[in-house]
């Protein structure tokens, strides 16, 4: 079992293999904040259990419109910090019509972070195969810090869902997940994600949530 | 006033304690659903709440500095946290241990990471006895922690007074009121070492030999905090485990 380690335990002398969640101070290695710690050979870093989202560049994030201004849309994505969508990122955009045509105030949307600068000041595009604005399906929120457990290995919890129950899951790296699929399905893949949230620190979890699946699937028909 | 009272007794305190005793503290982590991170602490007869919000969007919007977090802390007595009822809000006492606490834990949390946003800190103190800047620190601390904050270390923190010529560690009301005099203590504590003095207040005169017995006292009372902090929060995560 990965052990837990709070905020300043040392957890290595060599600074070159300082990964995520630490930081170095006179050639040592410390914890930056509570979580689960990770060593392998080339590289030490901490998993955290709690705290907010942190947007970065490339992460897909599901959010919901605040604002719409002249030049584009400004999105809440349960962060500290709020993201700006240009129009110009917007592929169902077309020149000469008013913004709130194409997404309004509290429209939800699921777009990936293009650009964040060192302001924090995060910018949206919506020019990928996954982006989309959502119109239907259900929204299920959990702790950005756990986001990594829903995925799975490689999209395993994904491949999962889709795979046995044919719901379709988009997981926004800010703790928002979109699902879409029949009602009773998606009511299953719901129950599921609470209990990775909940038990996303212990260890053999695909297979916990595959038994689950298959009790729920069986009480169903 | 102190002619009357005998503060020690067979090299006993009024409470029956040795000199370089602690009172009995109970830690738990995460106790409040709403806020990000939280603890409750009793130490002896404090008991302290101390919730903690954040990294979140500055509220008012001015406050906020484009290159790092702004920290908030809040010392707040309840009204019925003292015998004779406090006067409701802030105070001359309370603003001023609110400033000192921020300043000792601004040191260690690492606000350059989260430009534009707040880490907002409440402290409640639901009964008070003495030495409630140093439980409240102690809360706040484990709190920080409970919400993932990152920091360089845990501020862990206690009291010594000296009482009829004698330094003693954590001292109750009684030994603050009719002692010579109190010093809190707070200490940066990484990896089980302690790093550096966060906060030192003083009030009331000390000889410099008894302010180094008195440092050294505390350095031995906090490490013991220290552990109780950690068993918190371990705590917490391993009865998850269970389930």
């Amino acid at each position: 079992m990965r052990s837990i380690v709070l905020p300043g335990d040392l957890i290595a002398t060599n600074p070159k293999v300082a990964g995520h969640g630490t930081y170095i101070e006179n050639g040592k290695v410390y914890a930056k904040f509570l979580g689960l710690l990770d060593k392998t050979d080339t590289q030490v870093r901490v998993i955290p259990l709690r705290g907010k989202y942190i947007p970065s560049a490339g992460d897909v994030v599901v959010g919901v419109v605040k604002e719409v201004t002249a030049h584009g849309w400004i999105v809440e994505i349960n962060s500290p910090y709020e993201a700006f969508l240009p129009s110009t990122e917007n592929p169902e955009y077309k020149p000469n019509k008013k913004l709130n045509e194409f997404l309004e105030v509290d429209d939800m949307i699921i777009a990936k972070i293009a650009n964040i600068d060192p302001k924090m000041r995060a910018t949206l595009t919506m020019k990928d195969r996954i982006c989309r604005p959502i119109r239907f399906g259900r929204i299920v929120v959990i702790n950005p810090a756990r986001v990594p457990r829903v995925i799975g290995k490689k999209g395993s919890m994904i491949k999962l869902f889709k795979n046995e129950l044919g719901v379709q899951v988009v997981v926004g790296q800010n703790g928002l997940i979109w699902l879409s699929g029949d009602r009773r399905k998606v009511n299953v893949v719901e129950e599921a994600i609470y209990i990775i949230e909940r038990e996303a620190h212990t260890e053999g979890l695909t297979d916990r949530i595959t038994e689950f699946i298959k009790r729920r699937k069986a009480e169903n028909e | 006033m102190s002619e009357d009272i005998k503060l020690i007794v067979n090299g006993k305190r009024i409470d029956g304690r040795a000199f370089d005793e602690l009172r009995n503290i109970r830690i738990e982590a995460g106790v409040l659903k709403n806020a990000d991170g939280s603890c409750y602490l009793e130490m002896g007869r404090n008991k302290i709440m101390a919730a903690v919000y954040g990294p979140r969007k500055v509220q008012p919007r001015h406050l906020a500095d484009p290159v790092k977090a702004i920290v908030r802390y809040r010392y707040n007595m309840a009204p019925f946290s003292v015998e004779e009822r406090k006067r409701p809000g802030p105070d001359r006492r309370s603003v001023e241990i609110s400033k000192v606490s921020r300043e000792a834990l601004e040191s260690i949390i690492m606000t350059e990471l989260f430009p534009r946003s707040s880490i907002d800190i409440f402290v409640e103190v639901l009964q008070a006895d003495a030495g409630s800047r140093t439980a409240c620190l102690n809360a706040a601390s484990v709190a920080l922690v409970d919400a993932g904050i990152p920091m360089r270390g845990i501020i862990t923190s206690v009291a010594v007074a000296k009482v009829d010529g004698h330094i003693v560690l954590d001292p109750v009301k009684e030994e603050d009121n009719f002692g010579e005099a109190d010093i809190p203590f707070a200490f940066f504590i990484r990896n089980g070492k302690i790093e550096s003095i966060a906060l030192l207040q003083m009030d009331g005169k000390l000889t410099k030999n008894e302010l180094i017995e008195a440092v050294k006292l505390a350095k031995k009372g906090v490490m013991e905090i220290y552990k109780l902090q950690r068993e918190a929060i371990m705590k917490k995560y391993i009865v998850e485990d269970v389930e």
